[in-house]
């Protein structure tokens, strides 16, 4: 018997706001421990929480953004439970009355290659709500140590439904999340910094039938590829239980990167009782549909609609959709500049090829004390960009001489313009300097000119080098091409 | 002004004498000081007391008497705070051994007002552990005596802070009531006290009891005394979400004002069975003062009246298993010597730390939110509740304000209901339904029982009408002042 699994995936997402959920205290990552707390962030005696407008924006904008119907009023209930992360020993949660529900994520499946759109396919999501996050526990031999810095962040739940079938549809579930998260300003989504965390609910069944197995709830996933990788690991571990007989418990079970196998966490019957009940401190938040249509009017446009667009109106290739479009800077920069010349498809190119890399060399850190460049302090503006493609397309420069121009604009800031006056770069089209140049490269090299008489096509390239080193490579290339054909047949 | 007169004086009358320049703050304060040292070893209403804190307080006080620079009308008044209201830089224990060491690193909204005001806060009073209780049995660190017997109660939860007042041991002090905290000891001590409407004074910085219910007041002397602090401790706080957005008069003015007479009701199901014959009269004799003033007394029915005891022991437990949950031994609190590991840092720590009412209140709570009994308790409990609150709105549709004895006895003698919840949680009958409905109460004293007990009547008020509410108990106090006798100690 053939086996399938089936997923549904629980993502928490931290919102980026100015302040924690709660309370006027910042939020942040790396700060020295417990210095982002005041007394509601530590569940002092007495103090009492007040609702975040921000976050409560933020979550009305995913919710929009994933297609979720918004509730008209959403309150807060407190979610009971003991546990040293957590200051007031309840966290503050959403319990039936969820800001969100219903809604999708679009996924793309990968193609048969980086250069070919794959298959997309609708996930389904049950809901989304608001939480505050809990602390940050670190355990050494005989102690515990806590860090309340994250405590009372706000954090989005996105449910979704079991409606992913592999660890393939699970990766691109979550890449996709996270680029229309990050696009939309929603949160940096650093899995790293704990800022995304996902915990995966798994089951199987028989290929063909269509009730649900019992689910295995997984935790500690903590990076797309431990997702990726806990997930295919406990899918393994199900079907080949159900192979052999056994049945699965219904448990909750902990994701080990390093040894790479899920263990027990506890069992169904050791489940907490949570004893939610509505948040006396807090008054439910009315939703009015002008704020959600004003949200509405704001929105960005999602990163596969957006990819759409570039290809359907720019005609820009796939390859460069799929690099820009998880990046919503990187398409802001890329639009400006291509709106400045006739050719989008060929800013795209320069934008994912050679500004990424130059962008990523600066990230790589070979030199740690050097600044960090990012679109936000690159010296290379959009306008800047386009006008190096403009002095291609007329003929200015040619695109060689442009690829060595390019990283020299980006370190010093200098307009393609200006490094082309000050090295004399200008192409040379003059015909009868080249004419002569070509003249020469044939009478010094007549094994290519004749093995490209003889029907070598190859042979050519040969020649055009020798004429390219003789002008410092500035000989326009097509006149080059055009006399050497002329003088090699007549 | 001598240190007896000082002490028996009223706020008002001390402000006068501030302002006449025949007294200062630092006189004031240290009278007090010195009758709280000859009198609170029998009467034991205050857990800690900071007199250099206080002089200092006072002395500042009359510098900016000096400089004209004063910053409210209490200026240089000393106010004594329960202990479960934050205090920057002092203790706060709630009368529990779990929080023994805790010191508030910030002041509770109404501390910052009274700091604003520049009264002087002076004392922490001693009360039912975290509030739980109708007698101070239930302090950790020892019960409060009622000044006018030693042998009986002074009431509960706010036992300190309405002895403290009724010894003379401070001028005003504030409680908080959650389901008569402050009104039923004010009976019992022969004292003012006066809870809000639910909203009316900022909860933040107040260790909560149950949320839904808590409410903190002023105790005092007289009407006008508590109007007075009323009015400072009163208005929105955008750091309480339960907080009323709305203006606040100035009710100690307001209540000089002339008053119509006006109706008000008896709710006819608190003048049944269970009512001491003393404090039966003393109310009779209210009503015919009212009567005779010319207000119309009207029968009215609560018909949900029995089941608010039921109701609010639901309620208020689920919140307070909740709310207490964060006195865990990890951070703030004491944690046990004996725990070994994590579950016992919990388990053991809040075993020894909490005692036994409290213990009983967040198992009873904890039971009344768990997963297949929440809606037979707690959500049938929040229905219950808008009947309750139904029936006072249909009342008020005929009177202005009920009125109805604060507690069923007089002050009761120690361990006589301590070892029977029930009938200490019927102690609170008349004022429970208050709390549930979010309405404004105040108990008035109105005579002693032969054995010099006092007894207070209770007078409640439309949401918001503190006004009106604080004007009708005025034209009865104006004329009694039941208050204003002193017990002999």
């Amino acid at each position: 018997m053939k086996y399938e699994a089936v997923i549904g995936l629980e993502v928490h997402v931290q919102l980026n706001t100015q302040s924690k959920m709660f309370t006027r205290v910042g939020t942040g990552f790396g700060q020295p421990p417990n210095t982002l707390t005041n007394p509601v962030v530590l569940g002092l005696p007495g103090a009492l929480p007040v609702m975040n407008l921000e976050a409560i924006e933020k979550s009305i904008k995913v919710g929009l953004l994933l297609g979720c119907k918004i509730a008209p009023v959403c309150k807060w209930d407190r979610k009971n439970y003991f546990y040293p992360d957590m200051p007031k020993n309840y966290q503050i949660s959403q319990f039936d009355q969820p800001i969100c529900e219903g809604g999708e994520v679009e996924i793309e499946m990968p193609g048969e290659s980086p250069a070919v759109m794959g298959s997309h396919r609708k996930v389904q999501l049950t809901r989304i709500h608001l939480e505050e996050d809990v602390g940050k526990l670190s355990h050494y031999d005989s102690d515990s140590l806590v860090d309340y810095n994250r405590a009372g962040c706000p954090l989005l739940e996105i449910v979704s439904e079991p409606d992913l079938f592999s660890p393939d549809e699970v990766f691109a579930y979550l890449t996709s999340l996270r680029n229309s998260l990050v696009s939309a300003g929603i949160s940096d989504c650093d899995m790293e910094k704990g800022q995304l965390r996902c915990d995966a609910n798994i089951s199987v069944r028989p290929v063909g039938t269509d009730t649900l197995g019992t689910k295995v709830e997984i935790k500690n996933l903590n990076t797309i590829s431990g997702v990726r990788n806990g997930v295919e690991y406990e899918i393994k571990r199900q079907t080949k239980a159900m192979l052999e007989g056994e049945s699965i418990i219904q448990e909750t079970r902990r994701w080990n990167p390093e040894q790479k196998y899920t263990t027990p966490m506890r069992t169904k019957e050791m489940a907490h009782d949570y004893r939610y009940f509505p948040d006396p401190d807090l008054m439910p938040v009315k939703i009015e549909q002008d704020w959600v249509d004003r949200i509405q009017k704001e929105l960005p446009e999602k990163p596969f609609d957006k990819q759409r667009r570039y290809q359907s109106e720019m005609g820009l290739p796939y390859s460069s959709t799929s690099a820009l479009c998880g990046d919503r800077p990187l398409c802001e920069y890329f639009e400006q500049a291509a709106t400045l010349t006739q050719v989008p498809a060929k800013v795209a190119n320069w934008v994912v090829n050679d500004l990424l890399r130059e962008l990523s060399h600066t990230r790589e850190g070979d030199n740690p004390t050097s600044e960090k460049i990012t679109l936000d302090n690159c010296k290379v503006s959009p306008q800047s960009l386009a006008e190096l493609v403009s002095l291609i397309e007329n003929g200015t420069i040619s695109n060689n001489v442009a690829k060595e121009l390019f990283p020299e604009m980006f370190s010093t800031g200098k307009s393609a313009k200006e490094l082309v006056k000050e090295k004399g770069l200008e192409m040379n089209s003059d015909g009868d300097e080249i004419e002569g140049l070509c003249a020469q490269a044939i009478a010094n090299d007549p094994d290519a000119a004749g093995k490209f008489r003889g029907g070598k096509e190859g042979a050519i390239n040969a020649l055009k080098g020798a004429v390219m080193k003789a002008t410092r490579g500035q000989a326009n290339p097509k006149v080059v091409d055009d006399t050497l054909r002329r003088l090699l047949t007549s | 002004m001598d240190s007896p007169n000082i002490t028996s004086a009223t706020a008002t009358e001390l402000i006068e004498s501030l302002q006449s320049g025949s007294v200062t703050s630092v006189e004031i304060t240290q009278a007090y000081i010195d009758r709280i040292k000859a009198v609170d070893e029998k009467v034991h209403a205050f857990l800690h007391l900071d007199e250099e804190d206080m002089l200092s307080q006072a002395k500042k006080s009359d510098q900016r008497r000096e400089r004209g620079e004063l910053l409210g009308q209490m200026d240089g008044v000393p106010v004594g705070l329960k202990d479960v209201i934050s205090v920057e830089g002092q203790p706060l224990t709630a009368a529990s051994k779990i929080l023994e060491n805790y010191i508030s690193p910030y002041d509770a909204t109404v501390t910052r007002k009274l700091k604003e005001a520049g009264a002087v806060l002076g004392g922490r009073l001693n009360l039912d552990e975290f509030a739980m209780g109708s007698s101070t049995e239930n302090s950790a660190y020892g019960p409060t005596r009622n000044p006018w017997d030693l042998d009986c109660v002074p009431g509960g939860s706010s036992g300190g802070s309405s002895a403290a007042v009724a010894a003379r041991e401070v001028p005003l002090s504030l409680g908080s009531d959650t389901g008569g905290s402050i009104r039923q000891p004010a009976a019992l001590c022969g004292v003012v006290g006066m809870k809000p409407t639910y909203g009316m004074v900022s909860r933040y910085g107040l260790a909560a009891f149950a949320s839904s219910l808590d409410q903190i007041g002023p105790f005092a002397q007289t009407v006008e005394d508590a109007a007075l602090l009323l009015e400072t401790i009163s208005g929105h706080d955008p750091l309480d979400s339960t907080s009323y957005p709305s203006d606040v008069p100035s009710y100690s003015a307001e209540i000089n004002l002339p008053l119509e007479p006006c109706k008000l009701g008896l709710p006819r199901e608190f003048f049944g069975e269970g009512m001491d014959d003393e404090v039966r009269k003393c109310i009779e004799q209210a009503i015919n003062f009212y009567q005779a003033q010319g207000f119309e007394i009207v029968d009215i029915s609560l018909p949900t009246t029995d089941l608010s005891v039921p109701v609010y022991y639901v309620i208020a437990t689920a919140e307070a298993s909740s709310n207490l949950a964060r006195y865990d031994g990890i951070r703030y609190t004491s944690r046990s010597e004996r725990a070994e590991n994590a579950i016992d840092v919990y388990a053991k720590s809040r075993g020894e730390g909490f005692g036994e009412e409290v213990k009983r209140r967040c198992i009873l709570g904890a039971y009344a939110l768990s997963s297949g009994y929440y809606d037979a308790y707690y959500l049938r409990a929040q229905k219950t509740r808008t009947l309750i609150r139904n029936d006072f709105d249909q009342a008020f549709t005929k009177v202005d304000a009920i009125l109805t004895p604060t507690s069923p006895t007089p002050a009761f003698r120690f361990g006589e209901k301590s070892e029977d919840p029930i009938s200490m949680y019927l102690s609170d009958i008349y004022t429970i339904s208050t709390n549930l409905a979010g309405l404004p109460g105040i108990s008035v004293p109105c005579g002693f029982t032969q054995s010099g007990l006092p007894i207070g009547m209770q007078l409640i008020g439309q949401a918001l009408k503190e006004s009106n509410l604080l004007s009708i108990a005025h034209v009865y106090d104006r004329e009694h002042g039941y208050g204003r006798k002193a017990p002999n100690l």
